[in-house]
């Protein structure tokens, strides 16, 4: 079958009404799993449909190409905070990434840890249900508690309820200047420690990530005055830990996961409680792992069929495969329910895979 | 507004009801004595009210879960109550329904500063979750104006904010995890100390349902180191165009100060008579602060300053101490007592595009003298949250009316300019009727399915959110 591409929400509600098998829906392909099925594409919804610097807010359609949207922010010295991740290289995607696939995946950066994930930034959402209706929820200002809130339920439901068709967004002014400090030598344990510390101090610590047997590394932001500033008074924080040098910016690197990209193996990504990590990670035995948010995110290349529901056992947080032949370990049967209920009320006859 | 006619099978059925209670709750965990019902009535919506059928103090998850059971086996409507500082009515209850109240759940049950988050019983007040991890320098960021008062249950059910949230973020964006039990008994664990989640986040559409979804009774919140400090400036102008647009240019400047909050004339006038916080007569004024070391803040305070000279303030005043940024803040934290000493009050919480704020002060300015009432404004400029407070006279007949009328232009206003009728009050009763302002059938309804996935009987809070005739299938199921 031929990919689908509505060139309007109108256009998109009659494909699903009138769709008798799954439809796989795609912004750019370039993230997230890619089932079984007739592929959707939402490429056709583009365009930037407000954006007001002053208010910190812009809306735009869903199918737009994230690079627009930067490049468009960045001539205003704005930028979208949660720090949309590239993750072509590591799961060997091509495509274009799109709005609508980056609010789908909840897909967030470094900068999580301190200023929030892309569903913090999410501000509104249309977007068209299994039965083919529009649906609006949110708007386009920075507090809205007016009933309840789909616009969290949608980002991160990795199109199992619906199409986004278009989304307002918060943004925040690009920082005057960076400055990043790596500690070597550390200890997974001591990694997760040092950054753990930075965190709990008030220098506004905005990328906190250790790369076993590389560097631990921690980013500061900000005006060129306060950035030095805080960059000693955190280098006095972690003196324990060694002095630290700075560095080039890796962010781009660890938001990309690059150094496990081109590697064959499976591909798990690991979100729990930080101070857990190190230890979580010994149990695993990894072929190699990328900590980020402090501890609070791992990616684990794993040898090709390890029993990783089995090594992990127990621990606080949860684990996803990306790449091989493995699943996840189940929800819990309360939580399943639940999702499979709103699954059943969004999209009653099954047509998104 | 109206309430559902209570229901009189479930009335008839009290004292099983209540017997039935009695049998999993300790015996000074129920109340259905007439006069001590009362304390349960109205929320600090006072001019509604309506004892409930009983009242129920449980103190663990355990207790909660046995009596819903019981209340989904017979039927009967309950309605969650933090601490009954809703404005919108959220805790109102009906005369056959059993309120649950979880103010006596109020232990700190974890903290990990490690790990930054901090796990309580959601009976805990706001300001007492800074309090417990106030000396190893950290803070619970979301502070509604009734922190010392309000608890976690309210905040996550309102998604609060405060005046903190332009930097910090509201409920939603620092709650973690919590321990939720369904009508039906079960107990539900939605996420924990990480920080997102496997599936669907369905923390995310718990967070700000009113009630109306599950009863929190634990909850995993995140905590932030505090500041180095923090340091207010003042600043007054002779319109609120040019305020408005001061807003505008600090934000586009790249400052991201921690609050900006703005107050008209009326309300400038009531606070000094109230307070006498020092502050200049004239038409708006707002107050912008920053945080960091004290190198930081100056370096942001002259920022600002530059900026704000170029709006040619009348009034262009800084902080030099903690003394004077108090008195700073102290007119600002007793508007809502100042308006209450001289009037009785409403206060809206509408949203609006920043970029709308000189029309629509204009034309809430038109709407107070068409209607005949005074409107005061102080709100929070940065994000758009607005608080018109609309003065009136509960002992004069039809002047509630009035001012509910004027309310809802007021709202109906901030949603034709784009924003919406609640910023972090929610909806409760009182803009349940507006509901359909804002949103449409099909949009109304996609928020319908999700309570009936989560309370298929629609026995949670049933009236509250949604108007009356659009739930009424769903509530009489």
């Amino acid at each position: 079958m031929n990919e689908m591409r509505p060139a309007s929400e109108a256009e998109l509600c009659e494909i699903i009404r009138a769709a008798s098998g799954p439809l796989v829906v795609r912004g750019g392909g370039t993230r997230g799993a890619l089932p079984a099925g007739a592929v959707l594409e939402t490429g056709g919804l583009n365009g930037v449909t407000l954006y007001e610097p002053g208010a910190l807010t812009l809306v735009a359609g869903a199918g737009t190409p994230v690079a627009e949207l930067e490049a468009l922010l960045a001539t205003e010295g704005q930028r979208l905070a949660f720090e949309v991740p590239d993750l072509r290289g590591l799961l060997g995607r091509e495509g274009t990434s799109t709005l609508g696939g980056v609010v789908a995946e909840n897909a967030s950066g470094p900068r999580r840890v301190s200023v929030g994930a892309c569903r913090d930034f999410c501000l509104g959402v249309r977007f068209v249900d299994g039965r083919g209706e529009v649906i609006r929820n949110g708007g386009r200002v920075m507090k809205n508690v007016t009933g309840y809130d789909l616009v969290k339920l949608l980002a991160g439901s990795r199109g199992r309820l619906g199409v986004l068709t278009e989304v307002a967004l918060k943004v925040l002014p690009r920082p005057e200047t960076e400055a990043t400090l790596c500690l070597s030598g550390l200890s997974d344990a001591q990694a997760v420690e040092a950054l753990s510390a930075a965190l709990g101090s008030p220098y506004e610590v905005t990328g906190t990530a250790h790369l076993p047997g590389q560097g631990t590394y921690l980013r500061i932001e900000g005006f060129e005055g306060s950035v030095r500033y805080r960059l000693e008074r955190l280098r006095a924080v972690l003196a324990s830990y060694g002095a630290g040098v700075e560095v080039a910016s890796p962010w781009a690197a660890i938001r990309d996961v690059t150094a496990l990209a081109g590697r064959p193996g499976d591909l798990w990504r690991l979100s729990l409680r930080p101070s857990e990590a190190p230890g979580v990670v010994a149990r695993l035995g990894a072929e190699a792992v990328v900590y980020d948010w402090g501890g609070g995110l791992v990616w684990a290349l794993m040898a090709p069929g390890s029993d990783v529901v089995g090594r992990l056992g127990a621990f606080s947080g949860h684990a996803t495969c990306l790449r091989g032949g493995v699943a996840g370990p189940e929800e819990p049967p309360t939580i399943a329910t639940l999702t499979n209920g709103l699954r059943l009320q969004f999209d009653p006859r099954g047509v998104f895979a | 507004m109206d309430m559902p006619r209570p229901d009189a099978a479930i009335l008839s059925r009290k004292a099983r009801i209540v017997a039935r209670l009695r049998e999993v709750l300790p015996a000074d965990a129920v109340v259905d004595d007439l006069h001590e019902l009362r304390a349960y009535e109205c929320d600090a919506l006072s001019a509604y009210r309506c004892p409930p059928l009983a009242a129920i103090l449980p103190r663990s998850t355990t207790e909660v879960a046995a009596a819903l059971k019981i209340c989904h086996d017979e039927g009967v409507p309950v309605v969650p109550r933090g601490a009954g500082t809703s404005l919108a009515g959220g805790a109102l209850p009906t005369a056959d329904s059993v309120i649950l109240g979880v103010a006596r759940m109020n232990a700190v049950l974890e903290v990990s500063y490690t790990d930054r988050f901090i796990r309580v019983q959601s009976g805990r007040t706001n300001l007492s979750v800074s309090g417990a991890v106030e000396e190893a320098g950290f803070f619970y960021a979301p502070d509604p104006s009734s922190q010392l008062a309000c608890a976690i249950a309210g905040n996550i059910a309102m998604n609060s904010g405060g005046a903190h949230c332009l930097k910090y973020g509201v409920t939603t964006n620092n709650l973690l995890g919590v321990t939720m039990v369904l009508m039906d008994g079960t107990v539900v664990e939605i996420g924990g100390p990480w920080m997102d989640a496997p599936g669907l986040d369905l923390l995310g559409v718990v967070c700000g349902s009113e009630g109306q979804l599950g009863v929190v009774t634990e909850a995993t919140l995140r905590i932030l180191p505090k500041p180095e400090g923090a340091l207010p400036v003042l600043m007054g102008f002779d319109s609120s165009e040019v305020a408005g647009a001061c807003v505008s240019d600090i934000i586009k400047a790249g400052v991201l100060p921690v609050a900006i909050e703005f107050m008209d004339r009326p309300c400038i006038e009531a606070c000094e008579a109230f307070a006498r916080a020092g502050y200049p007569m004239c038409e708006a004024l707002l107050i912008v602060e920053v945080e960091g070391s004290e190198a930081e803040i100056r370096h942001q305070l002259d920022l600002i300053m530059q900026i704000a000279r170029r709006h040619t303030p009348v009034e262009l005043r800084e902080a030099a101490d903690a003394d004077q940024a108090k008195r700073i803040w102290l007119g600002r934290k007793s508007a809502f007592g100042a308006m209450g000493q001289i009037n009785d009050y409403m206060c809206l919480d509408g949203t609006i595009p920043v970029s709308s704020l000189p029309f629509v002060l204009k034309r809430i300015g038109e709407l107070s003298r068409d209607f005949g009432l005074d409107v005061a404004n102080v709100f929070h400029a940065g994000d758009g949250n607005m608080h018109p407070l609309i003065l009136y006279n509960a002992n004069l007949p039809g002047d509630q009316e009035k001012c509910e009328a004027l309310g809802a232009e007021i709202l109906k206003l901030c949603v034709e300019v784009g924003g919406c009728l609640t910023g972090e009050h929610g909806v409760g009763i009182e803009k349940r009727d507006l509901m359909a302002v804002q949103y449409g059938p099909a949009d109304l309804e996609a928020q319908l399915r999700v309570k009936d996935v989560f309370d298929p009987k629609w026995l949670l809070n049933p009236a509250k959110v949604f108007p009356l005739q659009v739930t009424a299938s769903r509530r009489a199921g």
